[in-house]
């Protein structure tokens, strides 16, 4: 085992995943994640997240490309990889009719180096031992999934919508068990559809659309690549024209709705100081005034717009 | 932690162990597997008295042991197993177990552990009951009737397994065993020995999967087997035990489908 902290513990070549039908889920995505880093995968419902988590984590044999976890092919090599990984699929998994403390005591019988006390308690479901898993909220299922998954101390944890369900608390509670893990060298790849969950948690994100990837990076650099906002109403008896020309702001791009003006741009502090200079020797105030970079969720909007209309692009050029 | 490191025997006697908790827990599966297989024999007794089972050489205790194996065959192992893959499979615990250590076969295997030790319990039980109760002799050829039920019991299991695969609902599962039980209870010497039925139809209903394990049960005890049915007989429980395994590595289904 490599102690090098560049050490990528998941390589993605190429990877393909084709069902039944002739549909296409996961179209040649590549990438990799390095020990002890937390990887995101960002999209849509149907962008092909769990398609591709599955094949990561073995469960089903790629249709093209190649998977290595940990230096070994996940579904031909099982033996090697799944005492040294951790899982909590998307939903589900375990008999309704047992309980908690049941649950706990089969899953760690089958778990290599499984730590079974404390488990419930590091995910707080510590009280609820002797609950029927049938009796447990969403939320609760999703925390005893997780403790399950960090039972025998994995070197790899692959969490697929690992806070869905949870309330506010909960998911902060779990941000910072994944953080805690993170910070102890575990490496964590999971798939979220709340965009907020991945730029606090993410060291690097891969956003997917219609099974590629369509943007990758820290969030930092997936979101510096998309304009930054700024809206405000124009004040009475001023048009559009009487602000200074656009394009001397470094505006990209505008719209107005009634009397709300928002314009893009990619130099936001060229285009807010120039806009306020103006505003201040014209006497205007401009309410409503809102000036922000892009957020991830701008980005994630941005690209999938941008994606859909290629791809239609591409459709009609066909 | 190679010190804690699981093993395939432990593995599968914690899913085992989950499993006979789960089964004492569902009182539906416990009625039609525990207690049918040992009540019904008994529906049995009055028809049998009806057949002139002693033209075809045989008695009633060699029609009702039989039959009674065959019912717990069928009722304890194949039906009740057919509801606990498909409800295992609905809940994703198979799919959430493949994601771990577990091997395929070790799932299955520990999943169908009690009810198949069930049905080989039950088996014992009923033979000694009818020994006692009907004043049967000792077994001819016991080792017979030993292969007999060790194939009937895995073909069983694996045959659930299969049936579990056309079966889409935990309540359907209630429904696709049917059509194999029915054609066991007529067609394998069940409910009516195959000596009793013309010879022709017979020798189709040979061909049954769980007529050689009946046809065994009941030639270890009657001794009427020659060499060559006998050898027939176990060639033909065990190609399709073996053939049953197989479709099931081959066409096992581990997760709904979407």
């Amino acid at each position: 085992m490599g102690t090098n902290g560049h050490e990528h513990v998941i390589e993605v070549t190429d990877l393909r995943r084709v069902y039944g039908g002739g549909f296409e889920a996961v179209r040649g995505i590549g990438f990799s994640v390095r020990r002890g880093e937390i990887f995101a995968l960002l999209g849509t419902n149907g962008a092909g997240k769990t398609s591709t988590v599955e094949l990561l984590e073995g469960l089903a044999r790629p249709d093209g490309g190649r998977v290595r976890v940990l230096g070994h092919d996940p579904y031909t090599d099982r033996a090697a990889v799944r005492p040294r990984t951790g899982v909590m699929l998307q939903e589900g998994g375990f008999p309704s009719e047992l309980t908690v403390a049941e649950t706990l005591r089969m899953w760690a019988a089958c778990t290599s180096g499984a730590r079974p006390q404390g488990a419930l308690a590091r995910v707080g479901l510590a009280s609820k031992d002797g609950t029927r898993v049938k009796q447990l909220s969403g939320g609760e299922r999703r925390r005893l999934d997780l403790a399950l998954a960090l039972l025998g101390e994995p070197e790899v944890l692959f969490l697929d919508e690992p806070t869905t369900g949870l309330d506010a608390e909960g998911r902060r509670d779990t941000w910072e068990l994944v953080r805690a893990l993170r910070d102890g060298g575990t490496t964590v790849l999971l798939t979220t559809h709340y965009l907020e969950e991945a730029e606090a948690l993410a060291d690097r994100l891969a956003i997917l659309h219609e099974g590629r990837i369509a943007a990758a990076g820290t969030p930092a650099e997936v979101t510096a690549a998309q304009p930054s906002r700024i809206s405000f109403e124009l004040p009475a008896g001023y048009f559009l024209g009487d602000l200074p020309p656009l394009d001397e702001l470094g505006v990209c791009d505008h719209e107005t709705a009634g009397r709300t003006v928002r314009l893009r741009t990619r130099e936001l502090q060229r285009a807010a100081t120039r806009l306020l200079v103006w505003a201040d020797g014209a006497g205007v105030e401009l309410r409503g005034l809102d000036m922000r970079s892009a957020s991830l969720e701008e980005a994630f909007l941005g690209i999938a717009q941008e994606a859909s209309a290629a791809s239609r692009t591409k459709e009609y050029a066909a | 932690m190679s010190t804690t490191a699981t093993t395939p025997a432990g593995r599968m006697a914690a899913l085992a162990r989950a499993e006979l908790t789960l089964l004492g827990r569902s009182r539906g599966t416990l009625v039609a597997a525990v207690f049918v297989p040992l009540a019904l024999p008994f529906s049995v007794r009055s028809a049998v008295d009806g057949m002139e089972v002693e033209k075809h050489g045989l008695s009633v205790g060699t029609v009702i042991l039989p039959a009674a194996i065959g019912f717990s065959l069928l009722f304890a192992v194949y039906a009740a197993l057919t509801g606990v893959f498909v409800t295992r499979r609905e809940e994703l615990v198979l799919k959430r177990l493949r994601t771990g250590e577990v091997r395929d076969a070790e799932i299955l295997t520990g999943s169908a552990l009690p009810a198949v030790t069930t049905g080989l319990l039950q088996c014992l039980l009923l033979t000694a009951g009818c020994t006692v109760l009907l004043d049967m002799p000792a077994p001819h050829a016991p080792h017979l009737a030993v292969v007999g039920l060790l194939t009937g019991l895995v073909l069983c299991a694996a045959l659930a397994a299969l049936t579990a695969g056309l079966t889409r609902t935990a309540e359907s599962a209630q429904v696709t065993p049917m059509p194999l039980m029915l054609v066991s209870f007529i067609g394998s010497g069940v409910t009516v020995p195959l000596e009793v039925l013309p010879d022709q139809l017979a020798s189709v209903c040979e061909l049954l999967p769980l007529t050689p394990v009946i046809t065994l049960v009941r030639g270890g005890w009657t001794g009427a087997l020659s060499a060559s049915e006998a050898l027939t007989s176990v060639v033909t429980a065990v190609a399709w035990t073996g053939l049953a395994v197989f479709a099931v590595r081959r066409w096992f289904r581990w997760e709904p489908r979407r």
